[in-house]
C-alpha cells in the first residue's frame, strides 16, 4: 500500500510564465466554477490533460461555527448546526442533539426517536438525489437533474409541513422533538415512499447502463479500502471501497438497532460503485422510512431536560451516519451553559482529503467526475 | 414592368441554379435569401431547443417574454448586442478579433451547394460534397485561433481538444461520404458524381434512397456519420470543447457579446449544414417520401398539401395554446400576439395550398423538414446523454468508427461491383 501521505507536494512557487512552450500547465480550477460545487478551489498540475498533481485550497466560506459554539448556549447552537451540511440539516442536528444528551446523560423517548429516524432518512434520501442531479451534471448529463429536484421536493414539503422550513430545518430539540408530528404526517410520508421508489428506478434508467455513463465512471477515482480508511474517508465513499462501515450499524444510535437494513457496499472503490452503492443507500433508507412509519409508538416526545442547560464537566464524543460519512461532534463542557469547546468531524472535510490520490495520473474530466462522486457540501469543508 | 415579370418567370420555369446558369443577379437574390433563412432557422432552433429541452426536464423553459417565450431569442439577441464587448488585456487582439468570423464564414458559407430542391441552390458545383467538407472543416482554424488569442488556460484546452476531435472525426465522416458517393455511381451509365444535386438526383433515379441501400451498408454508412456529425459540430454528448463542467465555456470561455453571438450562430448554421449533408446524401435531399412507390397525379397533390396541412396545425396548435392562455387583463396583449402568430402561420399554411406555390414548394418544405428532424436529434441527445472524456472520444473514433468506415467502404464497392466481380471470376475459371 502506498502511503498517501507520501505523495510529493505541489510545487506551486514555480511560476508559470510560459504556458504554451511548457509541456506542464497549472490550471486554477475554481473557485468560482461551475463544477466545484461551491467554492472549493482547486489547484490542479497537469501535463496536457493528465492530472500530475492537485491541491486544494479551502475556507471561503468559513464562518467560525467551532468558534460561535463558545459564546451560545447549548440550546442557542443548536439551529447553527444545520447551516454546515445545509443540504442534510437534519442529520447535523440529529448528531448535535445526541452529543448534548449523551452529555447530560438524558435519552429521547422512543416516539421522539421514531420521528427522528424518519426525518434522518428522508433527509439523506434528499441529499443523495442532491448529489445525484449534481453529480450527473457534472459528468455531462443534465436531465437527472430536473427528475431528483422534482422529487427531493416532496421531501422538502413534509420538512416544511413539520417545522416551517425546507433546508436549515432546525427539527430537533436537545432532548427530543419541539413539535409533535403533525396531522396526516404518517401518511405523507408513506405517500412518499411509494411515490420515490418508481422514481428512483427512473434515475437508474437514465444512468445505470447507460454506455457513456459507465465508460465515465468505470475505473475512474479508485482508492482502495485501505487508503480509503488510512485516509480517514467514511460514508459511502468508504463503503463502496467494500469497507463494510456504517454508524447505523457499528455503533447504533437513535433506535436505529430496530431496524432492519442492508449497508451495500461495493468492490472496486470507483466513481461507477459508489454511485451504485448511494443509489442502493437510498432504497435501504427507504425500508428504515417504512419500517419507522408502522412503528411510531405513542408517548412524550420531550424527555426531561433543565430549561437551562448545565452539562456537568467532561467531554463526549458522538457521531452519527450522515449522508456524506461519519459526521462527529466532540463537545467539551466546563459546567457552565456554553460550551467550552465544540469540534466537529464533517465528513466532507475529510473525504476532500482523498481528492488528490483518487485524482493522480487521470484526466481533468476525472477530477471533476471525482470531486461529484465525493459529495462534498463546502458549508460543512470550511465550516 | 412587363420585361421584370418576364425575367422572373422566366427563371421560375428554368432547370437550372442560378450559379450553373451563370445568372448573377438570381444568385446574389438566393444568397440573401439563404443568408435570412438561416438567421431565421438558428433563431428558431434556439428557442425551440430551450422548449424542447425544458419539456424533456420537467420545465417550462422561457415564457416570460412573449407568448411562451417566442420573443426571447430576439430578447437574447439584443442582450447579447448591447453588452461590454472585452477583449482580455493579454489576448492578440487581431486574432482574437478574426477568430469568430471564421468560424461564421466557414460556417455559412457551406450553404453555397446545399441543394433545398433541383434548382434551389445558390450554386451546383460538380465537386459540391468535397467543398462542403472542406470549407465545413475551415471552422476548426477559427476554434484554435480563437483558443489561443485568449491567451488563457481553459479557452486553450478547449481549442486543443476541439481541433483534435474535428480532426479525427472528419476522417470517419469522409469515408462514410465517400461509400454514400459510391453508390451514386453503382447506375447502369456507372458514372459517379461529386454534386450534392447529382447525389439527390441519383437516388431518385436508383428509386432507393441511399439510407436504404445494400441493406444494412447504407445504414451503417449513416451511422457513422451521423455520430461523427456530431463530434464535428462540438455537440452532446461530444460537446468536450466547450463542456461547461471542467473547461467553464471551452474555446470561448473570454468571449462575450456580439463575438460570443457570432459563435453561437456560427455552431447552430453548422449543425444545419451537416444535417443537410446528411439528408442529401443518405435520405434522398429534397425528395419526398416515396417518390417513385407512390407517383401519380393523386399521390402528388397528396403530399403536396402537405406542407399546408404542416403550417395549419402549427397555427392550430398556437389556437389551441391562445384558449389555454390565462384569462387575466396582464396577459392580454400575449394573448393576442400568440393568435396572431397562429394566424400568420395559418395563412402561410393556406397560402402553400395555393397551385403555384404548391408546385414549388414541396422540395424545400422536404428538405427542411428532414433537416429539422436532425435538429430534434441533436436536441435529444443533450437531453439524454453524459459526456465523453476525451480519451474515449478519440477511441470511439480512431478505433470504432475509423475501421468500420473503411470494411464499409471496402464493402459497398464489393457489393456494388458483384456482377463486374462474378464475371471476372468466371472469366478465370473457364480459361
Amino acid at each position: 500500500m502506498t502511503d498517501p501521505r507520501s505523495l510529493s507536494p505541489l510545487d506551486l512557487e514555480t511560476p508559470d510564465k510560459t504556458f504554451l512552450d511548457a509541456n506542464e500547465l497549472v490550471i486554477n480550477m475554481g473557485p468560482q466554477h461551475p463544477a466545484t460545487h461551491g467554492v472549493l478551489r482547486v489547484i490542479l498540475r497537469l501535463d496536457g490533460e493528465k492530472v500530475l498533481g492537485l491541491e486544494c485550497v479551502i475556507g471561503y466560506l468559513h464562518r467560525g461555527v467551532e468558534k460561535i459554539a463558545e459564546n451560545r448556549t447549548y440550546t442557542m447552537f443548536n439551529p447553527y448546526v444545520d447551516r454546515m451540511d445545509y443540504v442534510a440539516a437534519v442529520s447535523n442536528g440529529l448528531g448535535y442533539c445526541e452529543a448534548v444528551e449523551k452529555l447530560l446523560s438524558v435519552e429521547a423517548p422512543p416516539r421522539a426517536q421514531y420521528i427522528r429516524v424518519i426525518l434522518t432518512e428522508l433527509n439523506r434520501i434528499a441529499s443523495h438525489q442532491l448529489w445525484l442531479g449534481t453529480h450527473a451534471l457534472d459528468i455531462g448529463a443534465i436531465t437527472p437533474l430536473f427528475y431528483t429536484f422534482r422529487d427531493r421536493e416532496e421531501i422538502l414539503k413534509i420538512f416544511e409541513k413539520y417545522c416551517g422550513a425546507r433546508l436549515t430545518t432546525h427539527a430537533f430539540r436537545i432532548g427530543g422533538l419541539q413539535y409533535e408530528a403533525y396531522d396526516g404526517f404518517e401518511s405523507d410520508v408513506r405517500n412518499f415512499v411509494s411515490f420515490v421508489k418508481p422514481k428512483i428506478d427512473e434515475y437508474e434508467e437514465l444512468l445505470t447502463t447507460n454506455r457513456i455513463w459507465l465508460e465515465r465512471t468505470k475505473g475512474v477515482g479508485v482508492i482502495s479500502g485501505k487508503d480509503a480508511i488510512a485516509l480517514g474517508v467514511t460514508g459511502p465513499v468508504l463503503r463502496a471501497s467494500g469497507v463494510k462501515w456504517d454508524i447505523r450499524k457499528a455503533q447504533p444510535y437513535a433506535n436505529y438497532k430496530n431496524f432492519d437494513f442492508e449497508i451495500p457496499t461495493g468492490e472496486n472503490g470507483d466513481t461507477y460503485d459508489r454511485y451504485i452503492v448511494r443509489m442502493m443507500e437510498m432504497r435501504q433508507s427507504l425500508r428504515i422510512i417504512e419500517q419507522a412509519v408502522a412503528g411510531i409508538p405513542e408517548g412524550p416526545i420531550m424527555a426531561k431536560v433543565p430549561k437551562v442547560m448545565k452539562p456537568p464537566v467532561g467531554e463526549v464524543y458522538h457521531s452519527i451516519e450522515a449522508p456524506k460519512g461519519e459526521l462527529g461532534y466532540f463537545i467539551v463542557s466546563d459546567g457552565s451553559t456554553q460550551p467550552y469547546r465544540v469540534r466537529v468531524r464533517p465528513p466532507s472535510f475529510v473525504n476532500l482529503q482523498a481528492l488528490d490520490v483518487m485524482c493522480r495520473d487521470q484526466l481533468v474530466a476525472d477530477v471533476i467526475a471525482v470531486i461529484g462522486t465525493l459529495d462534498i457540501v463546502l458549508g460543512e469543508v470550511d465550516r | 414592368m412587363h420585361a421584370l415579370v418576364q425575367y422572373i418567370e422566366s427563371y421560375l420555369s428554368s432547370d437550372k441554379t442560378p450559379g450553373a446558369a451563370g445568372n448573377f443577379f438570381w444568385a446574389t437574390v438566393y444568397v440573401l435569401l439563404v443568408f435570412v433563412g438561416l438567421s431565421i432557422a438558428v433563431i428558431a432552433m434556439n428557442w425551440l431547443e430551450r422548449k424542447i429541452l425544458a419539456h424533456m426536464q420537467v420545465r417550462l423553459g422561457p415564457m416570460r417574454v412573449g407568448p411562451h417565450g417566442l420573443l426571447q431569442p430576439i430578447a437574447d439577441a439584443l442582450k447579447l448586442l448591447l453588452k461590454e464587448d472585452i477583449i482580455p488585456d493579454g489576448a492578440d487582439k487581431v486574432v482574437f478579433w478574426i477568430a469568430p468570423f471564421i468560424v461564421v464564414l466557414a460556417a455559412f458559407t457551406v450553404f453555397v451547394v446545399v441543394p433545398f430542391g433541383p434548382t434551389h441552390a445558390i450554386t451546383d458545383m460538380n465537386i459540391g460534397i468535397l467543398f462542403m467538407l472542406g470549407v465545413s472543416s475551415l471552422s476548426v482554424l477559427g476554434i484554435v485561433t480563437a483558443g489561443w488569442a485568449s491567451n488563457s488556460h481553459y479557452p486553450l484546452i478547449g481549442a486543443l481538444r476541439s481541433s483534435a476531435q474535428m480532426v479525427s472525426y472528419e476522417v470517419a465522416m469522409g469515408l462514410a461520404v465517400v461509400s454514400a458517393i459510391l453508390m451514386t455511381s453503382l447506375n447502369e451509365s456507372k458514372t459517379g458524381t461529386l454534386s450534392m444535386i447529382g447525389i439527390v438526383q441519383a437516388q431518385f433515379d436508383q428509386h432507393e434512397w441511399f439510407l436504404f441501400k445494400f441493406f444494412p451498408l447504407g445504414i451503417i454508412a449513416f451511422g457513422i456519420f451521423a455520430i461523427a456529425m456530431v463530434a464535428e459540430t462540438n455537440r452532446a454528448p461530444f460537446d468536450l470543447p466547450e463542456a461547461e463542467s471542467e473547461l467553464t465555456a471551452g474555446f470561448h470561455t473570454e468571449y462575450s457579446g456580439f463575438r460570443w453571438s457570432l459563435f453561437f450562430l456560427a455552431e447552430y448554421s453548422a449543425m444545419i449544414a451537416v444535417s443537410s449533408i446528411a439528408v442529401t446524401l443518405w435520405i434522398g435531399g429534397w425528395l419526398r417520401p416515396f417518390p417513385n412507390l407512390l407517383q401519380g397525379s393523386t399521390w402528388d397533390l397528396a403530399f403536396s398539401s402537405v406542407p399546408g396541412i404542416t403550417f395549419l396545425l402549427l397555427g392550430a396548435i398556437c389556437f389551441y395554446n391562445t384558449a389555454r392562455m390565462p384569462k387575466h387583463p396582464l396577459f392580454k396583449i400575449q394573448t393576442l400576439g400568440l393568435a396572431g402568430f397562429g394566424a400568420v402561420l395559418a395563412l402561410i399554411g393556406l397560402m402553400m395550398f395555393l397551385p403555384p406555390v404548391r408546385e414549388r414548394v414541396g422540395d424545400i418544405f422536404w428538405f427542411s423538414a428532414k433537416v429539422a428532424g436532425f435538429m430534434y436529434l441533436y436536441i435529444w441527445y443533450r437531453g439524454t446523454f453524459p459526456r465523453y472524456r476525451f480519451d474515449q472520444l478519440m477511441k470511439v473514433g480512431w478505433k470504432v468508427l475509423l475501421p468500420t468506415g473503411l470494411a464499409l467502404l471496402i464493402l459497398t464497392a464489393v457489393v456494388g461491383m458483384r456482377a463486374e466481380l462474378l464475371a471476372q471470376v468466371k472469366q478465370v475459371f473457364q480459361r
